[in-house]
Parts: C-alpha cells; structure tokens; sequence
C-alpha cells in the first residue's frame, strides 16, 4: 500500500492545494465581473425571446433575473450610486419571463419610479411596467394601487391616481382604503395627509423588506415634518405672546403649549435653535424629510433606511 | 527466494446495501512458489481462486496480510514488468485490432519500440493467431480471445506468468496446444502460477498444486506427495472369470468382466496372491499399486473437516 | 512514467475517433452551412451577431454533451467490461491511467473544437465577407469554451470513477447547469444568513464558475475580453480540473476491481 498512500496524499494535498487557490481567484472574478454580468441583459433583444430559449424554464429564470435585479439596486444603493440604468431592463425581463412575479411590480414602483439616489428616477417607464402588470393580472388591487401611487408621487398627475385608485377599487376583494384614497384625491390632492395614508398602505402592504424599509423612512419623515412644522408654530405662537424666542422646551412647556419634551421618531429630542428654528439631531437616519434640516447640511451620499419596526 | 510468497493475505468483502454483512471471500492465506515451477491453484467455482489472482495483480485491496513477488511489493512497476497476467473470460477493446492491441500493451509493458513488431508476430504465431492479426477484437471468438489473452500476457517477456482459467473457452485441441504453450514456458524457465476446476489439466501440467475452498487452503503439495498410495493396497489384474477361493477369504474386492478379473488387495498378500494364481493357472495380466488419484484428493479435501468420502450432510 | 500517460492519452483519443465521435462535425457543419446561407439571403443586419451566437453555443452545447458521454464511461467502462485488468496488470500507476484518459479525451476536444472553429469562421466570412479586428475576441471565447470542456471533462471522470453511468451523466450535466449560474447562486447565498449562508456559499464556491467562461454573447456584440479576466480563469480552470482530477485519483486508487 505504501505507493498506494504516497499517491493518496499527493492527490489530497493537490486538491485541498487547488480548491483554496480556486476561492480568491472566484473572488476576484466576480469583483470584475459584478458590473458586466448584468450588462448583458442590455443584449436581451426581448423578453418574448428570452422566453422561447428557456425552454419552458421561464418561472426559474425569471426568479433569477428578479434576484439579480434586487442584488443589482440593493448593492448599487448601499454604494451610493447616482443612477440604476439596468433595473429598468432586469424589471422588464423578469416580467416578461413572469408575467404573474408580482413583488416585480412593486419593486418598480418603489425603487423605479422615483428619483436618485433612491431610485432610477423613470416614472414613466414603471408606469408602463404597472400597467403590464395589470393586462396580465387584472384582478391584483395593489397593482392599480401601485399605478396610481406613482402617479401621484412621481408624476403629481391627481386626476390620473384618482382613475387608477378608482378602478383598484372596483377590484373583488379589493382593499377598503383605495376606495378612500380615490375621494382624498378629489379634495386633498398634495397635502401632507394624503401622503401618509399612501405611505401606511404601502408600508402594510409591502412583502419585500427593502420595499417595507424604504415605506418606514417615508413615514418618519412625513411624521417628522408634521412634528417641526407643529413645534415651529408653537415657537411663533410663544414670541408672538411672551416678546421673544423662546430658549428650551422647557418655557415652551411652561405656557402650556407643550406637554412633553418633543421626540422624533427614532426618539431623539428635537433641538430649538436660537433662531426659533426646529432642528432634528441626527438627519442622517431620517432621508426624505424636508423640514428641521440643519443649514448647510449636506445628505449622505448613502442614505440610511434603518430597519422596519 | 521463491517467486511467489503470499503471507496472509485476507479479503473480506461487506455485502449488502448498507455493507454490514461481512462475507470473507478468502481466509488468511500462505502460500509460497518457486521459480520456474508450474503451480496449480485448485478449487471449485466461487473458492477464492480468482480472489487471490486479483489479490496478486493489486486489482482489489487485501483486508489484511501481504504479498510478495520476485521479493517485491506487490504494486512495485518493477515487478508488474516482469508479470504476466491472463484474467477469467478476458475482454479487450474491441474497436482494436489484436496488433493494435498488442502493440499498446507492449508500449505499456515498456516492450522498446523497434522490438515490438518481431515479438507481437512472434507471439501471435505462438498462439495461432497469425492470420488474425488485422482483424477487429470485436470480431474474434471466445476461444480466439482467449488466445490474444495469452499472447498478451507473455508479449513482453515476463518472468512469471498467472493465468485465471486458461483452459476456458477451447476446444480440446485448442486446450492441448495451452498445455504445450504452458511447458514451453516453463522449458523457458518462466514460473506459471494458473487456476482451474479441471483436475486432469492439473495432473498433466503441474509440479505442485494446492487446493482451495470456501476461501480456505485445504491442502498444499507436489502431486506425488500428494497421491502417493496411502491405502497400501494393490490391483492385480489375470485373465479368465475364475476367482481362487484364497482371495475370498482375505477379503479381497473383486470385479469381473467380460474376459478378465480385476482384484484389489492389501499390499502384504501379494506374494499369496501372485502364489495363488500361479496355483490355478490363470494368467497374470497386470500387478500395479493403488494410488489414490489427484481427483480422489481433491474430493477428500473439498469436504468440510475431512469428513469420510460418501457420507451426505 | 510520463511515457504511460502519453500512451493511455492516445488510445483514448483512437478509442473515440473510432467511437464515430468525429462525424458529431458533420452535423455541426450542416448546422453551421444552413444558418449562414439563411442568413445571408435574410439580411437582417446583424448576421455577425447571429452567427458568432449561433456557432459558439453550437460549439459549446455539442462539445459539453460529447464530454460528458464520453466522460462518464472512461472508467466506469473499463470496469465494467474488465479491460481494465489487464491494463493495471501492467507497469501502470492507477494514477496515470486516470491523468492519460483525461489527456486523450481533453485532446478529442480540443481537436473537434478546432475543425469547428474553423466552420464558425468560415460562415461569418460568408455572411459578413470580411474579418473585422474584434473578430479576434472569437478565439478568446472559444478558448474559454475549451477551459469549460476541461472542467467538464474532469468531473466526469470524477464521477465515472465511484458511480454509474447513469448518475454520473446526470451529476455531471447538474453541474454544467448549476455552474451557468453560479455568480447567482453567490449573490444569492450573500443574500442568506446564518447557516443557510455558510451551506449556500459552500455550493456557490464548489459549483465550477461557468458564468465568467461565457462572454459569447458580449464577444458577438464585438466586446473585447479583459486579460486580466482570460489569466484568472486559465487559472482556475487549471485549479478546478485539478481538484476533480486529484479527487478521481483518490477514489480510484482505493477502487477495488471486482
């Protein structure tokens, strides 16, 4: 046996030699290609054709075109990337592939339509992909939900959500609140409000996390510009009684005009600056909002969506 | 140092599906050959003959023991140069032609490239295959591939040479030009270590033979040794149908035919006998002493714990 | 000692040229001859693409199914038809009898990917009537295809050496499968935690990475190849082929014959 174990351990020693070699080299390679692998989805001539070379494999190639479109946005988010050429053409493909793929449609929405570095910044492009959605899947209320959601965030257009809700409604088993939503935009189209509920219904409805994440940090900021806009009324209210800026929560509290020391979301308190502003104390773990923002402050290139509660 | 020296050599295989049941093919074996002997390995179907053949050729691993050959480690390239090797019922590529097939294996066996077509000639005419050479392997007959076997096993000049049921697949004349091949080699001064269930091919071929059964060496030894008249008793042979009331009275088996009576008795009456017959006038034919034959041997051997030879279990 | 391998190598290719592996050219050549005349009268204006698309998946899918036959029998028939005894009763190391029956059947390969090579030239000059510079990266795809081929090969001998034909076909064409996607099946398990995550990136990192081995459709849009990419994967082809190759020693040198 003795030649026997010589060779034996060669061929071991070859092997264990050769597969440890083979995992930086991987590494390597797919740091060079990470860029490339996705661009030939750009040589796809069409969906249609995709889907007669798979062979009736379509339903598993469509799940790993939509898992390289989530890994597509999600690793170019983290690094602050200022445009998603390709999720437009991953979405297109993985929809063609997969008509019924319906989370496809709502990454569209949330991370198509609007603008960098939070999305691709093409509303029109989702809306066309929403409305594939819904000539393959008619009887989905949240696709119609989606369309007039986009509608409305993206491209202002209220008369357009209005129809879109308006149909998702008339949907069997349609969610309760599209039928509101459909009212609200008769009357409150723009308003603070109306925002809100589109964000909760997208926060309930939402299945993929980065989608429910991305729903959350929209909410806080709604909440937070609702709460600075509050404070800094009260602020007014108070120089407008007493004669000047007040210095600390604590006078404002004094008067009675507030009850507790103010919170945001995240639970920091609120700073009163001495210009009778109303600042949050950490703007980087609140992306969207548009009020309480620090002069001169300039947002991360990579915003945070903090994890969903 | 003697050719072949097998020490305890052991294969133990685990059958079934989870392997659990242990099914011991071969016992430890010992065993020795010396060179330029031809040496029998004796057995039944399923004895472990073709185990121990493997076993020596490094085909299949022992559980325990080793082997030696030409004082060698058994996988030693050295000695696989040295050896020949014709399995049970070969099989060749079958898309070769037997030159082809012969030179490749010369270029393995490390045969030099300009002796190579003098001994592949040399070697198909030994076995009769001259006119054969060209033809595709998948063409040839059994007993045609049973020659390539051979020719392939001595091609390169081997020292010794381990043959797995040579006789297989022949016809009588093609079995008797074996036997000749088998002498010539040894006349060579090549060892030949072959098995076979044929007891006659062994008696005719072999110096020494031993004999194997149930995975268990049952006995070991020149075949005169081992037929050497053990019952001390003697056949006479005289003509006529007559038997001298002499030898009913000592006892003695007799069998008549047509012309003649054949009377076995024990060794020590046979100046009575000789007397006896003389006595009546009946003529002597023959007077030879029994020997028990290979086969008688063999049969005793095969029974389990020496059991006398008729008894049924 | 070298000399047995050289040898084994060489029966191995007679063995699969007189195995009429060969005449698969024929059928790729009508292959090639029938899209490049329909190709030519339909004048899409992408006739190159097509033809570079066409010819190297042509090229690929006919070599992988022709490793993979091949592959599973090299020993597993050996065995089963007991040629190999008289082969390991000779001064033949088990090791070099695995190493020359990858060399011979990676040589058929490369020899049929040559004449196969030259039919896909042959119809792009027909459809395009000239060369163009970019036209060079043809080779480098199909030289990776080749690296494909050797993986391929010598994890069907791999298989070949412990199982049936039959499961080791079936192991063997998973693989080719799996590896397609295995810059996926990475990014998925980056995806995943705990121990789904340690199990995934097992497989991601075993599976053979035939993702970064095609680039025909980007060499088709006349995209040149990085060298850096055509160095790394030399190498881990050469690594890959190596562990397979080591792993089929292993086990056959155990192997007892019965």
């Amino acid at each position: 046996m003795n030649s026997t174990q010589k060779v034996s351990w060669v061929a071991g020693a070859l092997l264990i030699g050769c597969m440890a070699t083979s995992i930086p080299l991987l590494r390597q390679m797919d740091a060079m290609r990470s860029g490339s692998s996705l661009e030939e989805v750009l040589y796809i001539p069409s969906g249609k054709v995709l889907k007669r070379m798979s062979l009736g494999y379509e339903g598993l190639l469509a799940d790993v075109y939509w898992t390289r479109a989530v890994q597509y946005f999600g690793d170019r988010h983290r690094t602050g990337a200022k445009e998603y050429a390709l999720l437009g053409p991953l979405l297109e493909i993985t929809t063609s592939l997969d008509p019924h793929l319906l989370v496809a449609y709502d990454y569209g929405c949330t991370f198509l339509s609007p603008p960098p570095p939070n999305g691709a910044g093409q509303p029109a492009r989702a809306i066309k992909l929403t409305k594939y959605g819904i000539q393959h899947n008619p009887n989905e209320w949240k696709l119609y939900y989606q369309l007039g959601f986009i509608n409305y965030m993206d491209l202002h257009d209220y008369a357009a959500a209005a129809q879109a809700f308006n149909e998702g409604s008339k949907v069997p088993n349609a969610h309760p609140f599209l039928k509101v939503l459909a009212a609200q935009m008769a009357e409150h189209a723009g308003e603070r409000q109306t925002a809100f509920m589109l964000w909760s219904a997208a926060y309930q409805t939402a299945t993929e996390s980065s989608i429910k994440a991305n729903a959350a940090a929209h909410i806080r900021a709604l909440q937070v510009d609702e709460d600075v806009s509050t404070l800094e009324r009260m602020v007014t209210a108070y120089r407008q009684k007493i004669g000047r800026l007040p210095i600390s929560f604590d006078e404002l509290h004094a008067t009675g005009l507030l009850r507790s020391t103010p919170v945001d979301p995240l639970g920091h308190p609120y700073k009163l600056m001495a210009d009778g502003r109303i600042e949050v104390a950490t703007p980087d773990d609140l992306p969207f909002i548009t009020k309480g923002i620090p002069p001169g402050y300039k947002p991360a290139d990579v915003p945070k969506f903090l994890p969903t509660d | 140092m003697p050719a072949i020296e097998i020490l305890g050599l052991e294969k133990t295989y685990l059958t079934g599906f989870w392997r659990k049941r242990p099914k011991q093919a071969l016992k430890p074996l010992h065993l020795s050959v010396e060179e330029g002997e031809i040496f029998g390995f004796l057995g039944p179907n399923g004895a472990g003959k073709t185990t121990t053949l493997k076993l020596l050729m490094g085909l299949v691993f022992p559980t325990s023991g080793t082997a030696r050959i030409l004082d060698r480690e058994i996988h030693d390239p050295l000695v696989k140069a040295q050896i020949g090797f014709l399995p049970e019922q070969p099989y060749f590529y079958d898309y070769l032609t037997a030159r082809e097939l012969l030179d490749y294996y010369g270029q393995l066996s490390r045969v030099a490239a300009r002796d190579r077509p003098r001994k592949i000639e040399s070697v198909l005419a030994q076995v009769g295959l001259a006119d054969a050479g060209n033809l595709q392997l998948r063409k040839f007959s059994k007993g045609m591939l049973q020659r390539v076997g051979i020719a392939q096993a001595i091609l390169h000049d081997p020292r010794l040479v381990f043959f797995d049921e040579p006789m297989s697949g022949l016809d009588p004349m093609g079995r008797r030009e074996v036997r000749d091949l088998m002498e010539e080699l040894k006349q060579a001064g090549k060892t030949v270590f072959f098995s076979t269930h044929i007891l006659s091919d062994a008696e005719a071929l072999c110096d020494r033979v031993a004999i194997i059964h149930g995975g268990e060496l049952r006995g070991v030894g020149a075949i005169p040794e081992l037929t050497s008249s053990v019952h001390g008793k003697v056949e006479v042979v005289w003509q006529g149908t007559r038997i001298p009331a002499s030898l009913h009275a000592m006892g003695a088996e007799c069998h008549v035919s047509a012309d003649s009576v054949r009377a076995i008795i024990p060794e020590e009456r046979q100046e009575q006998t000789i007397d006896a017959l003389r006595h009546e006038n009946m003529r002597l034919v023959s007077i030879v002493p029994l020997r028990s034959s290979l086969e008688d041997y063999y049969l005793q051997k095969l029974k389990p714990n020496g059991v006398a030879a008729g008894a049924e279990r | 000692m070298n000399t047995s391998i050289a040898h084994i190598a060489r029966n191995t290719f007679r063995e699969a040229v007189r195995d009429r592996v060969l005449y698969n050219l024929i059928a790729f050549a009508l292959l090639m001859t029938g899209a490049a005349v329909l190709i030519g009268r339909i004048s899409i204006g992408i006739e190159r693409l097509v033809v570079i698309n066409l010819g190297l998946t042509a090229v690929s899918l006919f070599g992988i199914v022709i490793a993979i036959f091949i592959g599973i029998g090299l020993v597993s028939k050996e065995i089963e038809k007991r040629t190999l005894y008289t082969v390991l009763s000779r001064p033949v190391r088990r090791w070099e009898f695995i190493v020359g029956k990858f060399l011979g059947l990676a040589g058929t390969l490369v020899v049929n990917t040559f004449f196969m090579a030259i039919g896909v030239f042959a119809a792009l000059l027909y459809v395009a009537h000239h060369f163009e510079g970019s036209d060079a990266w043809v080779l480098v795809a199909l030289y990776f295809i080749i690296l494909q081929f050797l993986i391929i090969t010598a994890l069907a001998l791999l298989f070949s050496s412990f199982s049936s034909p039959l499961l080791a076909a079936v192991f063997a064409f998973s693989m080719f499968v799996i590896g397609t996607f295995s810059e996926d099946l990475r990014g998925f398990a980056g995806l995943t935690e705990g121990f789904t995550r340690w199990l995934t990136m097992g497989v991601a990192y075993l599976v053979p990475n035939f993702s970064a081995l095609n680039v025909i459709s980007s060499v088709a849009h006349q995209q040149p190849v990085e060298g850096r990419l055509i160095l790394y994967n030399t190498a881990y082809a050469l690594c890959y082929a190596v562990v397979a190759l080591s792993g089929a020693v292993l086990v056959f040198e155990r192997r007892n014959l019965k």
